[in-house]
């Protein structure tokens, strides 16, 4: 496929793990990788300090999550509002650590746990994260087998059908041209749609085949133009004629079809 | 090799994408016992000439492909390098849906705690996913869920195919 893809780079889901690492003074020494969101992050600084994530040391990952965050602004990475949010969760579940317990409260009354609700989310994310490792190896795997390359049957046919939109498009862009050329219009004799039909249909089965283009450019003016565009329309629908084009913008050509010679 | 399996390998090579046993047995007018058999038959007698094709059952149909393992002689010959692979937020994106399906972007929030708008264009624009209608809920928001070019990229019979998302569980914890 030769398209360019939108958001594409090779990953490589064991090697390309990031790397946070503290350097002297102020400065930290940074190997970026790509953090997924928020929550990949976390579960990164977690890990890196070897923390139970059911036992998260919040005051800690806190101040490494916001070094994180001031280290993307200083790089001038923009720091999707996601990061922020989260940012601020942690700030907050701090903060209710660090308030001391309701005296008042019942004994037995256990509190929950400021962090519980985050420690759910990181677990059921670290479930789909592992589920994308898992995608990636399928991918990996399947890009080394391969089938058999397209055949003539496939749509892979030189002649692409043009539809009622290609005819619009070369009208539009024969109209365009008349525009600047057609400075008056004079009376005269108007053809009709019917006299247009018949001299397209002769055209056509005179000559088997007719240049779209070349039978615009031959009229006159626009509403001769507008009546040859209508009787194009009107003969496809009626008569045994096919439009075919090489290829995408490509002319188009109207084919007479006979019994026999029109595939 | 009887007639029948022969000819369904025939019209497996012909066809532009995996045909279905259902297809198979409609245009040959067999009974689909019949083809399955003709088809367990081939897969076999590949297998056992080690020939450097496969027959396989991928997204619900059967395919002729070249075997995982001459990759690189193939590549050379074609001259072509593995195609970029989605990005880690695409490839997360990803698995949310096919586990999730039919799902919401404010759902796929929930989870990954991040939003996916270009992961989400991206797997569009690669027919990975496909809309599946609006939920019913405040807002009506558009559900997504996985295509059959998804199951063929990467290598599924079907959806049941893929593990459990509970067995990651034991991997991430």
């Amino acid at each position: 496929m030769e398209q360019e893809p939108l958001e594409q780079y090779n990953f490589d889901f064991r090697e390309d793990t990031a790397q946070i690492t503290a350097g002297t003074s102020d400065a930290l020494g940074i190997k970026l990788g790509e953090f997924a969101g928020p929550l990949d992050l976390l579960l990164f600084l977690i890990r890196q300090e070897q923390a139970n994530i059911f036992d998260i040391p919040v005051a800690k990952i806190t101040n490494e999550y916001l070094n994180y965050i001031r280290l993307m602004k200083s790089l001038d990475i923009a720091v999707a509002a996601d990061f922020l949010v989260m940012a601020a969760t942690l700030i907050e579940i701090k903060s209710k650590m660090l308030l001391p317990r309701d005296p008042l409260a019942p004994e037995e009354e256990e509190l929950e746990d400021p962090r519980k609700e985050l420690v759910d989310r990181l677990l059921e994310y670290e479930k789909y994260k592992a589920a994308a490792g898992m995608l990636y190896e399928r991918t990996t795997i399947e890009q080394a087998v391969f089938q058999r390359g397209k055949i003539d049957s496939d749509d892979a046919n030189e002649e692409i059908n043009a539809s009622v939109f290609d005819i619009l498009t070369v009208f539009q862009k024969i109209l365009v041209r008349h525009r600047d050329e057609i400075k008056m219009e004079i009376e005269r004799e108007e053809i009709t749609l019917a006299d247009m039909i018949k001299t397209l249909k002769r055209r056509i089965f005179e000559e088997m085949e007719l240049n779209l283009q070349t039978f615009f450019e031959e009229m006159q003016t626009k509403r001769e133009l507008v009546t040859a565009f209508i009787a194009v329309l009107e003969i496809i629908r009626t008569e045994s004629v096919k439009l075919t084009q090489k290829k995408t913008f490509g002319e188009i050509i109207l084919k007479a079809v006979t019994n026999g010679t029109g595939n | 090799m009887s007639q029948l399996v022969a000819i369904v390998e025939a019209l497996i090579f012909v066809a532009d994408e995996p045909i279905t046993t259902k297809l198979l047995a409609e245009v040959l007018d067999e009974d689909r016992g019949a083809v399955d058999a003709a088809l367990t038959e081939l897969q076999k007698e590949y297998e056992s000439r080690e020939s450097g094709l496969q027959i396989r059952e991928i997204a619900g149909g059967w395919q002729i492909a070249t075997r995982t393992e001459l990759h690189e002689d193939v590549r050379k010959f074609l001259k072509t390098r593995p195609s970029a692979k989605l990005s880690l937020a695409s490839l997360e994106t990803l698995a949310v849906i096919a586990y999730k399906q039919p799902v919401t972007v404010p759902e796929i929030l929930e989870i990954r705690g991040v939003q996916s708008p270009s992961a989400i264009k991206t797997l569009l624009e690669k027919r990975l996913i496909v809309t599946k209608g609006h939920k019913e809920t405040v807002g009506r928001p558009m559900q997504y869920g996985t295509s059959k070019e998804f199951l063929i990229q990467f290598g599924l019979k079907d959806l049941s195919e893929l593990p459990s998302v509970e067995d990651f569980e034991d991997l991430a914890g």
